[in-house]
């Protein structure tokens, strides 16, 4: 039996791991982090356009400060997120990133004096100032109100994720990679640490820890087009359903991102729009602002899309052999301006469909169509980053439903999220380790690996008709017809029944290697069931929520119904031979908004069923801000909606200008 | 190399076929082979697209390491048709006689058939070259941050683009010779840090790191990597400019 002990175990190389990891390691805890992939090459490393923070600093981004991101991030996930988390992240993004640059993020710095611009299309001249020459810069993203997107070119992912991991190995944390946790151990309702297939060899392995977190990514890969990696099947999220005791929130809170490039699905950054790009037709028309007259091609991501496939569906999306498009326009930004801040996008553009986007008209279009791109759900935790059921299981970054961005995540907040909750919530998990001793037996963790050995060979003694890869394209191909962009409950209930067949199938499959050891075969066997259930708890979660919310719209429930739906779905998988999940739900409580529910000021209007306690808690919001005037912000801040944050990590950020004001 | 030439002359559909190394060093039935795979080629098929195709369809025993398959994490590298490249952004189209063949990418632990462990070769580089900032400033994250010039932190970005990807050492006959030599990827970023603002370490402290033949001095300056680096970076003027600096080393 091999047992690999540590005092934190985290699951999943990517920002978020990595920087918990310097936390636990800071704390002078022993650490392991495991990783499916060598950890730099973690879908953090996808990352292009930028990280939210409001420094700032450029003169376009005057004024902001973390209240402006934090109404930003709750209009973003249409009043579904946890405002005490949004709270939280928005005072820890400005310190993450400067915590960033002083471990050599080569943000992209300010310049004095004149530059150009692109905004709605035209050459505009904005001028910054002498005392924000060589401070960090920012960039437009959708559904900001100021520009917040701190950047490196296009492959800002990238450089947080190498100077993360760094860090992270001149700490000694321990990396074992090519390692993925295939089930989680736990006794008496605590984790205890995860059962690992070592991917080089086959070998099963026990990881027992004090503490255990779960930074494993998103769940992308069980829709058919994903800008996700093929590493983002979500098998983490999917470990912790299968004990029956942690829980998944908002499944069905699925982002499908405007512009990654047709076919292949590859992102091409919110930055293209960002930095001025335009949206197209078949007949080179701009067709946003008819849509959306304020923000355009810059209301948020959920938005955008639709606002693109009601286009199509109009009748105006551009032929192709792959299925309509429509085109993505950054030509107008320049030659010099795209080789140097969109050049990853210039090179997947030339490499993958031989256009060069920097070519002046139509010539340098890029065929785009809205793909599924972040996942919304996860595993459920409280604001520290714990299950709220299952004692020491930890979760951070997309893997979680923290819940930070409800049911639209903001373009930028995703690699910050995953950098601020790992300071964040990597603190308090570093507390728990601390504070936490082995209470498992040997015996208990060989059950566990004893368990997952059985599996492995039940899997490879089926004689069934089935092989496993066709299964899983039925499971992406309901997952995009039927559970994607526009939903209706005819399709959704199909959806579940199909799934649900599927689920069924994956015991009657033939594996044609029966070795252990290294047989990709075996691994489809055993994360496509793990798959399907995730995309049930999304089909059904989807199915049962009938309001529109966020990217969750339904054709027959197109109104946001705050009456009857601020809430968060929550998922739980009871019984092992359970076929189908058990949904329940959580209130949002109202009362303790900071910000009450409203319109978003983009997307269709008309569409709200208010809940009477929105109105009510915006009366005493107002009474509040009456009674305060003249307090500053912080004050009213703290007597609308109090809220903690562990070490330094409340304290006020400084910005250029202004002070700590 | 002009892609648009390749594929106007390119039949549509045309059968390519994709001749492989098999091998499971930690099978004992298993012996080193070649094996052929026939497939109908697609419009704008790529090396993932082939391998993903033949692994769904034709041989669910095929090992081969993909993860963004966009160009940008590094994890496909191997050799096509005798050169090292990463398969996801190698086109099938190229290939005009319709013939391509994959080996893993050499220098690195083989797993299988196409997979290798570049992961434990680049941190152990990461840790010998120290490739993290060092200085002696505590940095208070509430205040502003240092201002930097920024054509030097675009300088800085520049080095920073390495993905990891192994192309450079497998390019490298120095390395080939020296399992220890820390190649254009660990020199290069040697220079990254050299030339960031924040890092405080001095010509000598380089000199501790990089100064011998494992280091700088083992480079033949033969140009393998750059000619390969699939994200064009500057890699000989940059291990010129850190051998110049060691050097002058006293």
């Amino acid at each position: 039996m091999k047992i690999v002990y540590t005092d934190a175990l985290i699951v999943g190389g990517g920002l978020a791991g990595l920087r918990t990891a310097i936390a636990t390691k800071d704390k002078g805890l022993e650490t392991i982090v495991l990783s499916m992939v060598p950890v730099k090459r973690s879908h953090s490393a996808a990352a292009q356009g930028g990280m939210q923070a409001s420094l700032g600093n450029t003169v376009m981004s005057q004024g902001d400060n973390e209240d402006v991101h934090f109404a930003d991030t709750v209009k973003g996930s249409d009043w579904g997120c946890d405002q005490d988390v949004a709270r939280m992240f928005v005072n820890t993004a400005p310190k993450a990133i400067r915590e960033l640059a002083g471990w050599g993020v080569p943000w992209s710095r300010i310049g004095r004096g004149d530059r150009e611009v692109i905004i709605n299309s035209k050459k505009e001249t904005i001028t910054e100032s002498n005392e924000s020459h060589g401070l960090i810069n920012s960039r437009d993203f959708g559904g900001t109100k100021k520009w917040r997107t701190c950047y490196t070119s296009d492959a800002t992912g990238h450089t947080m994720l190498y100077a993360v991991a760094n860090e992270a190995l001149k700490r000694g944390v321990v990396i074992h990679d090519k390692k993925e946790a295939i089930s989680i151990i736990h006794e008496d309702g605590k984790c205890w640490g995860v059962v690992v297939r070592d991917l080089k060899n086959g070998d099963l392995i026990a990881y027992v820890a004090r503490g255990t977190m779960m930074a494993t990514g998103g769940y992308g890969r069980i829709y058919k087009q994903s800008t996700n990696a093929i590493i983002c099947k979500g098998i983490g999220v999917a470990i912790a359903l299968e004990t029956g005791i942690a829980q998944l929130g908002n499944m069905e809170a699925v982002q499908f991102h405007p512009t990654p490039i047709v076919p292949s699905g590859i992102l091409l950054t919110e930055g293209c729009r960002g930095d001025g790009g335009i949206l197209r037709d078949k007949d080179g028309y701009r067709f946003m602002p008819d849509y959306e007259p304020e923000k355009k091609e810059l209301a948020s991501r959920d938005v955008v899309s639709r606002r693109m496939i009601e286009h199509i569906r109009a009748g105006k999306g551009v032929d192709s052999p792959y299925g309509e498009h429509l085109w993505l326009d950054i030509s107008i930004l320049g030659r010099e301006h795209i080789e140097k801040n969109l050049r990853d996008v210039q090179d997947i553009s030339k490499t993958f469909n031989g256009i060069d986007p920097a070519d002046e008209g139509k010539k340098g279009w890029m065929p785009v169509l809205p793909m599924q791109h972040y996942s919304m759900g996860g595993i459920r935790t409280n604001a520290k980053g714990e299950s709220p059921t299952m004692k020491g299981l930890f979760c951070a970054g997309e893997a979680a439903c923290w819940d930070l961005h409800g049911f639209n995540r903001l373009g930028g907040n995703s690699v910050s999220e995953a950098v601020v909750s790992g300071m964040i919530v990597g603190e308090y998990f570093a507390n728990y380790c601390k504070e936490t001793h082995l209470a498992t037996h040997t015996l208990t963790i060989k059950r566990f690996l004893q368990e997952q050995s059985d599996y492995l060979d039940e899997i490879l003694a089926y004689d069934g008709e089935y092989n496993i890869f066709d299964i899983k394209d039925e499971m992406r191909n309901i997952m995009q017809e039927d559970v994607g962009i526009f939903r209706n409950g005819e399709g959704l209930k199909e959806a579940v029944e199909v799934l649900e067949t599927l689920l069924k199938r994956t015991k009657q499959i033939s594996v044609g290697s029966k070795i252990r050891g290294n047989n990709p075969e075996l691994n489809e066997s055993y994360r496509v069931p793990k798959m399907i259930k995730l995309a049930l708890c999304a089909a059904k979660g989807a199915l049962e929520r009938t309001e529109s919310r966020g990217a969750h719209y339904r054709e027959d429930y197109t109104k946001r119904d705050d009456a009857n739906w601020l809430k968060r779905t929550i998922t739980s998988w009871k019984n092992p031979e359970d076929t189908l999940p058990t949904v329940s739900y959580e209130e949002i409580d109202i009362k303790g908004m900071e910000l009450a529910p409203a319109f978003r000021g983009y997307g269709r209007k008309g569409s709200l069923i208010e809940n009477p306690l929105s109105g009510e808690r915006a009366k005493e919001i107002e009474e509040i801000k009456k009674k305060l005037k003249g307090c500053d912000r912080f004050e009213l801040q703290d007597a609308l909606m109090p809220y903690k944050l562990p070490l330094n990590f409340k304290e006020k950020n400084e910005r250029v200008g202004v002070g700590y004001e | 190399m002009n892609r648009q030439h390749h594929q106007d002359e390119i039949i549509e559909g045309r059968e390519i076929t994709l001749t492989i190394f098999r091998y499971d060093p930690n099978n004992k039935e298993s012996k080193p082979h070649y094996q052929d795979y026939k497939i109908a080629e697609t419009p704008g098929m790529t090396l993932y697209i082939a391998l993903i195709n033949i692994l769904t369809r034709i041989d669910h025993d095929l090992s081969f390491d993909f993860v963004c398959r966009a160009g940008i994490c590094g994890s496909c590298a191997m050799v096509v048709n005798g050169k090292p490249r990463l398969a996801c952004k190698t086109l099938t189209s190229e290939f005009t006689d319709g013939k391509i063949t994959l080996l893993p990418l050499p220098t690195f632990q083989h797993i299988k058939d196409l997979s290798i462990d570049t992961g434990t070769w680049m941190n152990a580089m990461s840790v010998k070259v120290e490739s993290w900032i060092h200085s002696k400033e505590q940095v208070d994250i509430s205040k502003l941050e240092k201002p930097i010039e920024p054509e030097v932190a675009d300088e800085v970005f520049e080095l920073d683009r390495c993905i990891e990807c192994g192309i450079c050492l497998a390019s490298c006959s120095t390395r080939v010779m020296r399992e220890d030599f820390l190649g254009a990827v660990g020199l290069v970023r040697t220079a990254r840090f050299a030339i960031d603002p924040h890092d405080e370490r001095t010509d000598d402290d380089f000199y501790e790191l990089i100064g011998d033949d494992d280091g700088i001095f083992g480079c033949m300056s033969l140009l393998g990597c750059e000619d390969h680096c699939p994200k064009d970076l500057p890699l000989q003027t940059k291990i010129a400019y850190m051998r110049r600096k060691m050097v002058e080393v006293k």
